[in-house]
């Protein structure tokens, strides 16, 4: 049953408005000399949660190894299709050349992107993250058009936990040696 | 009049016009920034003028109060495009924006906003000391609602014409009590104490050196006050731009300069609707109230200390006036806008009937003081002569 509420009719003071209007007064002028909320931009800068989802980056391992092995995962998976990415091989020498692949060019259109962190997500390889650039100026189209160096750049590096390359190397040498599982 | 006497008059009005827009300017400027520090935000602090900013400390202070703001905004509003919707009445939306805005600078003419004293004698510094002060005001500010109704009709789109239908209706209803509210004060100033037995303002503010009217007519004062806020179109009174339900009410086709122009109307109404608050019940220029005991110079310290007392009784008045400015900025701030129904039912079913029972209990009380005390004790060598 719906509840019925009695509505007392207003008190004359209530009638005047007045209780209520200074009551109001004193509450904003108490406002006005309170502690302002107000963040300066340009000079204040906001801390950035460690979660936060900004621009999208590619980072490097603790090693300079850049972790990307273009899979294309990231690419297939992101929703506005802003990932672009030009798979490439490593070439015979180098020093990651157990890795096999890495991005010849690794396109990201920062005016597509929605900043979803699917990317980052879906990534075997952990190599693409959302940190904690959110500021993104630019004067062209082309310019928001991010390429591998530039996303290396803002990535930066980050701590690895299982250098799984390395450990697959450093078992594939003992299995070559004789005394693997295999 | 000879010729220089006219040109000094002239002179004289475009003085206190470019100072009553200064003030308009700046009240723009000190709306957004008590509202940003009611609502916990600093407000403009950017803009800066080349040169006079590089000065160490004050310069930093002015930028941060947003002390060039209001020249910015005004080369905004000059250099801005000016559109020309097709479909409004080409004349008279030119013109609406003038007849809003000029009705509150003529008044000023009436209005004395200080004093000079000669001999002893105190004359108002004003530009024309005419004896129907305080009707002249009222009756012209009153047409600002041509400007708002032209405005809005000329606009020919629904939401303007909401606006200055609203706006027309709430004037005429708050103009009876604003008017009747006044009475008590011309009665109480015109009482053989007195003994002007007109309607200029300076009377009101002579008879004000005992006891400013506020402090025993806050009734009539009271009344005023709403009906003020009602007549320059302030929350919680601002039906004709209710922006939330009409967009922007009579202005809402207006643009750069037009729109600048009522702007700065509003806000002039506004600061000369104070101004004629402090004279009727604050005292004018006047120091503080003698109350009847305390000596006389209480009232005017500055009476003889020559041409500069004037320019402290003006900046003095000055300084009572911006004082209620800042009262419409906080009230604008504090209280949300009436529906349109509350705003005609306070109107008419309290003010008004208020301003009647105050008119009828002053005259009783007038009446017995002025039998009962003053009539026994005139002594008209005190006051001066008539001012002209
Ligand atoms: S960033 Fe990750 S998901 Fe995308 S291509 Fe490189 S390794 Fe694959
Ligand atoms: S964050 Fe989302 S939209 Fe942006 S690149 Fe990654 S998957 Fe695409």
């Amino acid at each position: 049953m719906a509840k019925v509420l009695e509505r007392k009719p207003l008190t004359f003071a209530e009638k005047t408005y007045l209780p209520q209007v200074l009551g109001g007064l004193k509450i904003t002028f108490k406002n006005m000399l309170g502690k302002k909320v107000t963040m300066e931009y340009p000079e204040e800068r906001p801390n950035i949660p460690d979660n936060y989802r900004g621009v999208p980056t590619l980072v490097h391992d603790p090693n300079g190894r850049e972790k990307c092995v273009s899979c294309q995962l990231c690419e297939f998976v992101c929703p506005p299709k802003a990932i672009r990415i030009t798979p490439g091989s490593i070439p015979e020498g180098d020093e990651h050349e157990h890795v096999e692949k890495a991005p010849q060019d690794f396109e990201i259109n920062m005016l597509r992107c929605i900043y979803c962190g699917m990317c980052q997500e879906v990534c075997p390889e952990e190599a693409i993250f959302l940190q904690d650039v959110y500021s993104l100026v630019g004067t062209s189209r082309e310019e928001l058009v991010f390429h591998k160096k530039k996303l290396y750049e803002l990535g930066g590096t980050r701590p690895d936990q299982h250098y799984k390359w390395d450990v697959k190397k450093a078992a594939e040498e003992e299995a070559l040696a004789g005394n693997g599982h295999h | 009049m000879d010729i220089v006497e006219i040109l000094l008059k002239i002179l004289f009005a475009i003085l206190v016009v470019v100072v009553i827009m200064t003030i308009a300017a700046y009240s723009v400027l000190a709306e957004r920034k008590v509202a940003s520090w009611i609502q916990g935000r600093v407000g403009p602090n950017r803009t800066a003028l080349p040169g006079l900013s590089a000065i160490p400390v004050l310069g930093r202070f002015l930028v941060r109060m947003g002390m060039w703001q209001p020249l910015a905004d005004g080369v905004k509003f000059l250099f801005k495009e000016d559109p020309l919707p097709g479909h409004v009445k080409k004349w008279y939306y030119c013109l609406a924006p003038v007849v809003a805005l000029v009705p509150s600078l003529s008044t000023v003419a009436v209005l004395p906003f200080g004093a000079y004293w000669v001999n002893g004698v105190e004359y108002p510094l004003v530009l024309a000391n005419v004896d129907i002060g305080i009707l002249f005001i009222l009756a012209i500010s009153s047409l600002t609602v041509y400007g708002i109704v032209m405005a809005g009709w000329a606009a020919n789109s629904k939401y303007p014409y909401f606006g200055s239908i609203r706006s027309s209706a709430q004037m005429i209803s708050y103009e009876l009590a604003m008017g009747m509210s006044v009475i008590p004060v011309f009665m109480w100033a015109n009482g053989p104490a007195t003994g002007f037995g007109d309607l200029t303002l300076f009377g009101v503010v002579a008879a004000q050196k005992d006891l400013w009217l506020g402090i025993w007519m806050p009734l009539p004062a009271f009344v005023f006050l709403v009906s003020l806020f009602a007549e320059t179109n302030r929350l919680p009174f601002d039906m004709p731009e209710s922006e939330t339900e009409l967009v922007g009410g009579f202005h809402t086709e207006y643009g750069s300069f037009k729109f600048g122009l009522f702007f700065v109307g509003e806000y002039a109404a506004m600061a000369i609707g104070s101004a004629v608050f402090v004279v009727l019940f604050l005292g004018g220029w006047n120091f503080l109230p003698t109350f009847g005991f305390l000596p006389d110079w209480v009232a005017n310290p500055w009476a003889t200390w020559g041409w500069f007392g004037s320019v402290v009784s003006v900046l003095f008045f000055i300084g009572k006036t911006l004082t209620f400015i800042f009262l419409f900025i906080w009230v604008r701030w504090t209280l949300p806008r009436f529906r349109y129904d509350q705003v005609m039912n306070l109107g008419w079913k309290y003010l008004v009937p208020l301003a009647v029972a105050s008119i009828i209990i002053y005259a009783i009380v007038i009446a017995l003081w002025d039998t009962a005390v003053t009539v026994d004790h005139i002594k008209p060598e005190t006051f001066g002569p008539a001012p002209q």
